[in-house]
């Protein structure tokens, strides 16, 4: 135990009353809920109006296709709305791997994603509804930097996976078991919109340092 | 209203009784008016400079010649958001641990802010005077945040015959007065009280109303520098139709 | 224990710098309802802000009661995630560590997503110093520093700075990019993602802040809307979490509950673009990210002040609302503080971590008007700290002696109404007499601080109380 360790312990020890720990270490393990806004609470398809809603409210745009099979077409399409190559980066994820890519005329490159990729695909672990947030966990299947390194990002997503309230989320990744030390995601991404700033004139700009476009494609269940 | 006629304490304020007397008979006549019987036991100040400067056992000093004047009544009104703001937050804080602090907290719960009181304890929903104005009302930091006071002298000036209402913007940004703040830090202060001078000229109104004296002086201290025409007035003049006088850093004519 | 760069005691020349530069007032009057008029729009779209702030209350004054507890199983589970903690209980110590992280993966870049601690701490002065070179990433970070400044605002750090000063910034250090137009607020943009992305690409070390310390999990988290933290981290091999201990939830739903708040409070966001939990380094598989990762909790003044009187101060969370809310700091700009905490949090913070000898301007200049805890998801009692320190430096005899002097001869002659009531009296009548002919009073000696820039109405003649006393009614 280093001495800095032990002084600031210590230090705090004079402040705090002795045999309280038990309820510190009941809360950590309790994982109690605290208050939840009204809107987090809708189901069924409520919860995926709200999500989109949100979503697009803070600069994303949401497609809705009915089934995985229809991903590569809805990308074709938004690419050339928006008069951008062809060309992609896709997360190497199951869902995304087994796709008919080359009937579209879209070369798509299973991999992680380099500086010079001007679109990124990937599969979102699931999506909070209360403020249109995609929640992106980090893997074998999902590498993070595809949510930052391209101009546009493009992420996958079920809508069994849109949940209420990021309590929700904590809930699917403790079943998914891996939301303990050492199971975890290394990096897990709540993202809202695009990356933006207002540091020059209190103006705000998109595109800063990560993705200054993004497009979610709403699976439906098959 | 009620049938009985309480008995209030007018709490004058040490600006009021040394700077702008007719804002203190102003506030007699409404009290009066509202069925109340209104007496001015002797009083200094509330303390409010000795406690904002750190200098607790003064404040606590002369806090409690207050204490002792103002406890024998039903209500303690003050035309003023910010020495009501001392009573009702500040002296349970100031006497907490003390005797006194019983009192200090008894005494809190009966005072308020001379406006507040007309509408919301007395009912009061027109004064029946007349001003025929535009004014625009200067929400003073103390009503909003410590007295509560916000609605009421809207209301009152909404019934003054003659009287029409321009809001300004920035209304709850604070005009720079502060107390000794005004006078330590005397450049920060007035280019506070420029901007807030600047809103209210925005407005176009005739006449700047508030409830506290400390703003007023400060803005119109502004005001007066800058050879604006727009007139400084305490609320408790206008509701008591007591406007004749020379507005505040006029000269008599 | 010393904050970065402290000049606080230049207070008043300071502000006095920044009222009289035209350009500074313009570019801080863009704050006038712009952050705030958001943050109230956010507040009441949300019906239950006001009880989210009674539980985020709650939450981060549970946590200061069970710290130790709680930072503990946060070390345990970082350490469990694979990632190293270390403890600084200053500034020097935190430098010492980070240089150590730095020598140890033999870098020669660094690059920074924002951290108030590193501000607080010195770092890149630090690191320049053994040779290496620190970049800072936030896009008003990167402004700052390319300007040889610090941040002037919490969540706006280039706040001080317009669209011309940043141009000739750029066209001076970018000297390998074309000149823009100097009014070309995309070009600004693109000037600037591809510096950075050079330097993001290129660093060997990492180093952001965090907004929270999960204790259940471990997990580090910060709240950005550019994204640099994200790049920061990713792309480095080794990722530095500078973070006071105060910092710690305990568990992700605590955090959730946090969050629901701070971006409300800071720009009037629902959620920041970015909110990203960080745990250890990358795993065997994992395509991306840091193959090591770091935290350094830092007390620097912290277990000193949750002992003290001001601990409330403990609960903020640098959403940079009370900023935002203060018109004092909306004139005087955040450099005249002196300090890398500004606005009334940096008032109350900086004396209570450093000591009121070099910062006492900062508890006094205030109005003490109370919108900053009117605004503040924290409810911290600003104003009432604001009044301790001005108690304690009254105590330790500090204040300004014709101040003091003043005061209390004042207040003798108010708590003596036998004293008060004449001496008043004559006083008005007298300056009344002075006034009457034009309404407000001539300078006089002791009005110099009103009246060189305002006039003083004068009083009207006999004070209110001795007209009463004669009878005199409505």
């Amino acid at each position: 135990m280093s001495d800095a360790r032990r002084f600031i312990l210590s230090r705090i020890r004079e402040t705090t009353a002795p045999g309280r720990e038990g309820v510190a270490t009941a809360r950590l393990s309790q994982h109690g809920r605290n208050l939840q806004p009204g809107c987090a609470r809708s189901s069924g398809s409520d919860l995926i109006d709200l999500f989109t809603r949100k979503a697009e409210a803070v600069q994303a745009s949401v497609a809705r296709v009915s089934g995985l099979e229809d991903v590569p077409s809805e990308v074709s399409r938004y690419l050339r709305g928006r008069n951008l190559p062809a060309h992609v980066a896709v997360a190497p994820h199951g869902d995304l791997e087994t796709m008919d890519w080359t009937a579209m005329a879209i070369t798509a490159e299973q991999r992680k994603p380099v500086d010079s990729d001007g679109c990124g695909v990937n599969r979102a672990f699931c999506a909070v509804a209360e403020t249109g947030t995609l929640i992106m966990a980090s893997g074998p299947d999902s590498p993070s930097t595809m949510n930052f390194l391209p101009e546009t990002h493009i992420a996958v997503l079920k809508e069994s996976d849109i949940v209420g309230a990021a309590e929700d989320v904590w809930d699917r990744l403790r079943a998914s078991g891996r939301a303990s030390a050492g199971s975890l995601p290394r990096t897990v991404n709540m993202i809202t919109g695009v990356s933006r700033t207002g540091d020059i004139e209190q103006i705000i700009q998109t595109g800063v340092h990560g993705p200054r476009h993004l497009h979610i494609v709403l699976v439906k269940e098959t | 209203m009620s049938d009985t006629r309480p008995r209030v304490a007018l709490l004058v304020t040490c600006l009021v009784d040394l700077f702008r007397p007719s804002v203190g008979f102003a506030a007699v006549r409404l009290l009066e008016d509202a069925g109340c019987d209104v007496e001015v036991p002797a009083q200094s100040c509330c303390g409010q400079p000795a406690y904002n400067s750190g200098e607790r056992h003064l404040a606590m000093k002369v806090a409690r010649t207050m204490l002792d004047a103002l406890e024998p009544f039903d209500y303690v009104v003050a035309p003023s958001g910010s020495c009501t703001g001392m009573v009702t937050r500040h002296y349970p804080t100031l006497f907490h641990g003390t005797p006194d602090e019983e009192r200090a907290c008894a005494l809190a719960r009966r005072t308020f802010e001379l406006t507040r009181f007309l509408v919301e304890v007395r009912g009061v929903a027109t004064t029946g005077s007349r001003f025929d104005a535009s004014v625009t009302w200067h929400d003073s930091c103390s009503c909003l945040r410590e007295a509560g006071t916000r609605q009421a002298p809207r209301t009152l000036l909404g019934a003054v015959e003659g009287t029409v209402i321009k809001e300004a913007g920035d209304r709850e940004v604070c005009c720079g007065f502060g107390g000794t703040f005004a006078v330590k830090y005397p450049a920060i202060s007035t280019a506070m009280a420029q901007d807030k001078a600047a809103r209210l000229e925005e407005t176009g109104a005739d006449t700047v109303l508030s409830a506290d004296l400390g703003c007023l002086l400060n803005i119109a201290g502004v005001l007066r520098r800058q050879g604006s025409p727009m007139k400084v007035r305490h609320v408790a003049e206008v509701l008591a139709g007591e406007t004749a006088g020379p507005a505040i850093g006029e000269p008599d004519p | 224990m010393t904050l970065h760069r402290l000049t606080s005691e230049r207070f008043r020349e300071g502000a006095d710098e920044a009222l009289a530069d035209a350009e500074l007032q313009a570019n801080l009057a863009r704050l006038r309802g712009n952050f705030l008029a958001r943050r109230a729009r956010a507040r009441d779209s949300l019906p239950e802000f006001d009880e989210l702030v009674d539980e985020a209350v709650g939450i981060k004054n549970h946590v200061l009661e069970h710290l130790d507890t709680y930072l503990v199983a946060f070390e345990e589970a970082v350490e469990a995630s694979g990632g190293t903690v270390h403890w600084a209980r200053d500034d020097a110590e935190a430098r010492r560590i980070v240089l150590n992280i730095c020598r140890d993966a033999g870098a020669s870049t660094v690059t920074k997503g924002k951290t108030m601690v590193s501000e607080e701490i010195g770092l890149n002065a630090w690191l320049e110093q053994a040779g290496i070179e620190a970049v800072e990433t936030d896009l008003g970070e990167y402004i700052v520093q390319l300007a040889g400044e610090t941040p002037s605002h919490i969540i706006a750090p280039a706040i001080h700075k317009n669209r011309r000063q940043i141009s000739a910034l750029f066209n001076h250090h970018h000297t390998n990019l074309e000149d823009r137009e100097s009014d070309d607020l995309d070009g600004l943009l693109a000037d600037a993602r591809q510096m950075l992305r050079g330097r993001f690409l290129a660093a060997d070390v990492g180093i952001t802040g965090a907004n929270f310390l999960v204790a259940e999990t471990g997990q580090t988290v910060i709240v950005t809307n550019e994204g640099n933290g994200d790049l920061t981290q990713l792309l480095c091999g080794v990722h530095v979490v500078l973070a006071g201990i105060e910092k710690i939830v305990p568990t992700l739903e605590d955090a959730s509950t946090l969050l629901r708040l701070l971006a409300r409070s800071a720009t009037g966001q629902d959620m920041t673009s970015y909110t990203t939990f960080s745990a250890g380094p990358r795993r065997g598989e994992d395509h991306d990210g840091p193959e090591a990762f770091h935290v350094v909790l830092v007390d620097n003044g912290r277990t000193g002040l949750l002992a003290g009187p001001n601990r409330d101060l403990l609960r903020c969370i640098r959403c940079g609302c009370c900023l935002n809310a203060c018109p004092v700091y909306a004139k005087v700009g955040g450099h005249a503080y002196g300090s890398p905490y500004s606005g009334p949090v940096g008032a109350a913070l900086t004396p209570s971590l450093a000591g009121l000898a070099r910062t006492s301007h900062l508890p006094n200049a205030s109005s003490l008007c109370g919108r900053c805890e009117e605004v503040c998801p924290m409810r911290i009692p600003l104003p009432g700290i604001l009044r301790r320190l001005r108690d304690e430096e009254a105590q330790r005899g500090a204040s300004p002696p014709v101040m003091r002097t003043g005061l209390q001869l004042w207040s003798v002659i108010a708590a003596r109404p036998w004293l008060y009531h004449p001496l008043t009296s004559l006083t008005t009548r007298l300056l009344a007499l002075m006034g009457r002919r034009r309404g407000h009073l001539p300078h006089l000696p002791f009005t110099g601080a009103w009246t060189r820039t305002r006039d003083l109405a004068s009083p009207a003649g006999a004070t209110f109380q001795s007209r009463w006393k004669a009878g005199e009614r409505p």
